[in-house]
């Protein structure tokens, strides 16, 4: 019996600790949010782009120029740009996907671009329209006066732009740049290959800077300085240097994207405002909250003190759920709030199910122990069929659907499986700590209801 | 709840009588499924650009919202092709067009505030091109499908045993029956709904009907597995009065049925009265989703069965 104690009182504990994280992490309802921990901070929910307000743009990638094997690595290519390029524009939370053609998604390869906050379309387009610059820089002749920086701590800092000037041979005469293992030292390589403009153009810088640095630019960062070390008539040039696998593989993901090889068209966009995006913030949180009274004044009313016990599992339930939602985290849209709240009705029939078998039993004149025990177990098959559809359309839902569909079957489906736990293991943990209230007419009133004789 | 106080030998009368008079509640199910395939063969689908393609603008004026006449005459001047106008809240109106690019789209704004001082705030702007609404039919037609199946197959599990008088698959397929009468009446509700509100099918609409097909099959299958065990614990097979065992498992189970689609029918009217503008539609295609499934499970299946194992005997 005091075991059954100490452990319901550890899950009230636990489930308290969880509501207070949910609670605590959110800047609205904490008061010193500006002092709380970086945790705390760094787990508020991730509102998709109809609540928060921001920009959905959908691109179709014209791949029928690349070699089949290859689409997959022109296609990331093309979003590590485009990635880098919003980064650069300070979008916070910005996510950029590739979506693959194939059967079941059909017409060909496509890009996925979300900006949250950013509701002018025009300027976001124009943001992503842009053609990366790849520039081939020289070492400037010595003499040239350099601009140097003094930080903080009275360091000389030499402004490295100053260091190169610019040459003709940019991106455009790229053909194109692949990765490559020294067969010697097992140290990757990057290929490049310049096109007959380009070749002309590298042979000439080549040769007049040999002993010298070449600097690669991408988008007016230096992101790679080789020695020459003679001059390279074939358009073939090699950047070796101490890459880790990954950041060559990176090199020549974004050498390739500076060549564009893959030309993008804008198919469809969505815009939706901050405050359309907020009215549909409040009025989810004030369905979900006027959802959860009435099925918690539906349960007590029904089932009296069982009622309140799995009002009780259900207020960690609900924890448990905003919690992961903040920890996954999963990126709530409308529709994902309305599976959430749809998850709430679904969470309690378990218990209402165990709760009319447990009813039964005790009609057929078990005592309150007994009847709770063999009602959880005779419950579990119905609670198990009930279950099985909801989670096989969840499932369906979230493997095909767009990212609306997703938010849905996502927390639908998350709903079904926590509240598994909730409603069946937290509920009875529960009411079997409190048999102690023993055999009497009064607790035979708590636990039969007015449904019945 | 005082309809559910009532002493368990009336309780059995009242199940009974769903059992007497099957035909008439079976009926009231065809004329409800009937009507709500004729709405839908003579109203037709509204279909949103979701699906077709298209562009929806919905700007909020600050002070003073311009005559539809004027900016219609306005937005004819555009080249745009047909384009709606339908006026939301007090300041507020929603333009449907064909999908627009990003020029179209900032000559579209500069038209509906032609003089800088009536400044608008666009609330949301969506221009789906007519690829992607062909790529999401697909796949929405696809998600029926599967859905379906897979619903189907989990009938076939669920009544994998045999059993007499009435075979299993006989079950199963009175199951799918209930089961698309409760997704039928949801569909010509919505199909009436968005002849005379102009709520347009999105991909919602389909997530509404596949949720629908997940949550009210559990209902028939709780109640047809009560009915086949309350058939087990019977001893002589011959003695079984089909009709009356069905009404005993009706009896138990139909208090629990009512109450777990309450519980979620009560979260999705608070949805649909409190939530989101964009899943009111939703919510209420669920909410009667959720209803005719209860009811069908009672009204419907479960007569139907009684009437399966009546022509059996005849024959």
């Amino acid at each position: 019996m005091w075991k059954k104690i100490v452990l319901a009182l550890i899950i009230l504990i636990l489930g308290a600790g969880v509501a207070f994280f949910v609670f605590k992490s959110e800047p609205k309802l904490n008061k010193n949010f500006t002092t709380a921990s970086s945790f705390l901070k760094n787990h508020p929910f991730r509102l998709g782009l109809d609540l928060s307000g921001g920009s959905h743009l959908i691109y179709k990638a014209d791949t029928s120029l690349v070699p089949a094997n290859q689409v997959g690595d022109s296609m990331s290519a093309l979003r590590d740009v485009i990635e880098r390029r919003i980064n650069l524009f300070g979008v916070s939370e910005p996510v950029v996907q590739v979506q693959h053609g194939g059967l079941i998604s059909g017409s060909g390869e496509q890009l996925i671009v979300d900006l949250p906050g950013v509701t002018d379309v025009k300027q976001a387009i124009d943001m992503i329209g842009q053609t990366p610059l790849l520039e081939f820089k020289t070492e400037a002749p010595k003499g040239t006066p350099q601009t140097a920086t003094i930080d903080k701590d009275g360091k000389a800092i030499l402004d490295v732009n100053s260091q190169f000037v610019s040459t003709e041979l940019t991106g455009r005469y790229l053909q194109k740049a692949t990765l490559e293992f020294d067969t010697n030292t097992r140290e990757p390589k990057v290929n490049l290959q310049f096109n007959d403009t380009g070749t002309k153009l590298f042979a000439q810088i080549t040769k007049d800077n040999v002993g010298k640095m070449v600097a690669i630019y991408l988008d007016g960062a230096p992101i790679s300085t080789p020695v020459v070390r003679e001059e390279i008539p074939n358009g073939q040039a090699v950047i070796s240097g101490s890459f880790t696998p990954t950041e060559a593989k990176q090199l020549v993901g974004r050498l390739n994207s500076g060549a564009l090889p893959v030309p993008i068209t804008l198919l469809s966009t969505q815009t939706i405002g901050a405050i359309l995006g907020d009215h549909a913030v409040n009025a989810g949180v004030k369905a979900a909250f006027i959802g959860f009274l009435l099925v918690a004044l539906f349960l007590i009313l029904l089932y009296r003190l069982p009622g309140l016990v799995a009002t009780l599992s259900l207020c960690i339930f609900i924890s448990i759920i905003l919690a992961l939602f903040k920890l996954l985290p999963v990126t709530l849209t409308a529709a994902g709030i309305a599976g959430f709240i749809i998850s709430i009705g679904i969470a309690v029939d378990a218990n209402v199910l165990i709760f009319e078998r447990v009813k039964e039993e005790l009609r057929s004149g078990r005592n309150i122990t007994d009847a709770i025990s063999t009602g959880f177990s005779r419950a579990w098959f119905s609670i198990r069929d009930s279950n099985i559809s909801n989670f096989i359309t969840a499932v369906i839902l979230f493997w095909f659907g767009t990212s609306l569909i997703k938010g849905f079957a996502l927390t639908l489906g998350m709903g079904v499986i926590v509240s598994m736990f909730s409603a069946i293991t937290i509920t009875r943990i529960f009411l079997s700590t409190l048999s102690f209230i023993g055999e009497g007419k009064v607790a035979r009133f708590l636990f039969s209801s007015g449904l019945s004789k | 709840m005082p309809d559910f106080c009532f002493p368990a030998g009336l309780v059995n009368k009242k199940i009974m009588f769903i059992i007497k008079h099957k035909k008439i509640f079976i009926g009231l199910s065809i004329i409800l499924v009937v009507l709500s395939l004729l709405s839908l063969f003579i109203f037709g689908l509204n279909i949103g650009i979701d699906f077709k393609g298209g562009a929806l603008t919905e700007v909020v004026y600050k002070t003073e919202r311009p005559i539809q006449a004027i900016l219609d005459k306005s937005l004819l001047a555009l080249n745009f092709g047909s384009v709606l106008l339908q006026p939301t809240g007090e300041l507020g109106y929603i333009v449907k067009t064909r999908d627009l690019n990003d020029v179209e789209h900032s000559l579209l704004l500069k038209t509906l505030s032609p003089d800088g001082n009536n400044a608008l705030t666009e609330m949301s702007f969506n221009s789906i091109g007519p690829s992607v609404g062909r790529e999401l039919t697909r796949k929405a037609i696809l998600a029926v499908i599967l859905i379906s199946l897979a619903i189907i197959c989990f009938i076939a599990f669920a009544f994998r045993k045999v059993s007499k008088p009435v075979s299993s698959w006989k079950y199963g397929f009175i199951a799918i029956i209930s089961l698309f009468h409760d997704v039928a009446i949801p569909v010509g509700l919505f199909v009436v709904l968005s002849h005379y509100y102009g709520a347009e099918l999105d991909t919602l609409f389909v997530v509404a009907v596949l949720t629908i097909l997940g949550l009210s099959v559990s209902d028939t299958i709780v109640i047809f597995d009560r009915i086949r065990e309350n058939l087990k614990n019977q001893t002589a097979i011959a003695k079984i009065n089909f009709s009356e065992i069905v009404g005993k498992s009706l009896e138990q189970s139909y208090v629990r049925s009512i109450c777990t689609s309450l519980t979620v029918i009560l979260v999705l009217l608070a949805l649909f009265f409190f939530g989101p503008v964009s899943t009111k539609y939703f919510a209420l295609m669920l909410t009667a989703g959720m209803f005719f499934g209860t009811y069908s499970s009672i009204f419907l299946a479960s007569p139907l069965l009684v009437l399966v194992e009546e022509w059996q005997k005849k024959k």
